[in-house]
């Protein structure tokens, strides 16, 4: 069995790197992909928790964490593409009005 | 070392090489063929954890509906050019990497802090469809529903911003 602080660890190091993911690139469907990075550390995070308390709290939090990203991605992609279709270039520094 | 501890660092290093991938690629399209990597990986972990339920769900929902629509907007948009031009922000991307590795240093010490503060309770967790069935329709019943109430705005906001305006 393998200890739930080395996949409490993984975590941590896979929610960082999607953190750098978002701070550095400038294209927003790779932010995006990058905050799905995130939401899945936290996913395994959920999970070695509730394994290590033997409970099943921890998977049915995954479940609507899985729910939450589907929705966002469509809404966030269906974003994306408006703006696309407004500027036709996709560079979030440019994206600094709140108006189209 | 068990056989079961040489999978997990297998796995490990297959996740955090493919992240990293998503970061560091230049094509989106390698990114999103990175990304679905790494959720294989992940469902892998949840097999790994006997969450049977969730790596099934994980396959199905991230790998198969969220992966195809990062590849389906990379074809709408065409991306590519938006990252060849010169760097307005550099100074600031030179200081992100400090700071994912101050968050990660954080979040470690926090963990750290929680993982040995009590004593390790471990019991048997079912973690099989009929556990977490139950659990989604008795304690957790309120927040499932909403959950359809979610998906249904998501879904008609979707139509709502991508419909073509007719003037």
């Amino acid at each position: 069995m393998v200890p739930a602080a080395y996949y409490v660890g993984l975590s941590a190091v896979l929610f960082a790197i999607g953190a750098l993911g978002v701070l550095v690139r400038r294209n927003p469907l790779i932010i995006f992909m990058s905050i799905e990075i995130m939401l899945n550390a936290a996913n395994l995070a959920f999970v070695a928790f509730g394994q290590r308390h033997g409970s099943i709290d921890g998977q049915a939090l995954v479940f609507f964490v899985l729910c939450v990203a589907a929705a966002e991605v469509a809404v966030g992609l269906a974003i994306i593409v408006a703006i696309f279709r407004l500027r036709r270039r996709l560079s979030v520094d440019e994206l600094s009005l709140m108006r189209g | 070392m068990t056989a079961n501890l040489i999978t997990f660092w297998i796995l490990a290093v297959m996740a955090v090489g493919s992240a990293v991938g998503v970061v560091l690629r230049r094509n989106p399209i390698h990114s999103a063929l990175f990304l679905v990597v790494h959720l294989a990986t992940l469902a892998a972990f949840f097999l790994k954890m006997r969450a049977e339920f969730l790596a099934t769900a994980q396959v199905i929902v991230y790998a198969g509906a969220i992966a195809v629509l990062f590849v389906f907007a990379i074809m709408v948009l065409i991306p590519g050019r938006e990252e060849s031009g010169p760097d307005p922000l550099r100074s600031q991307r030179l200081l992100a990497v400090p700071v994912a590795g101050l968050l990660f240093v954080l979040l470690a010490v926090m963990l750290r802090s929680t993982l040995f503060s009590s004593a390790a309770a471990r019991a048997n967790v079912p973690g099989g469809v009929d556990a977490i069935g139950r659990a989604l329709f008795t304690d957790y019943l309120f927040p499932f529903e909403v959950t359809s109430v979610l998906l249904l705005v998501a879904l008609v906001g979707v139509m709502a911003l991508a419909k073509r305006r007719v003037a």
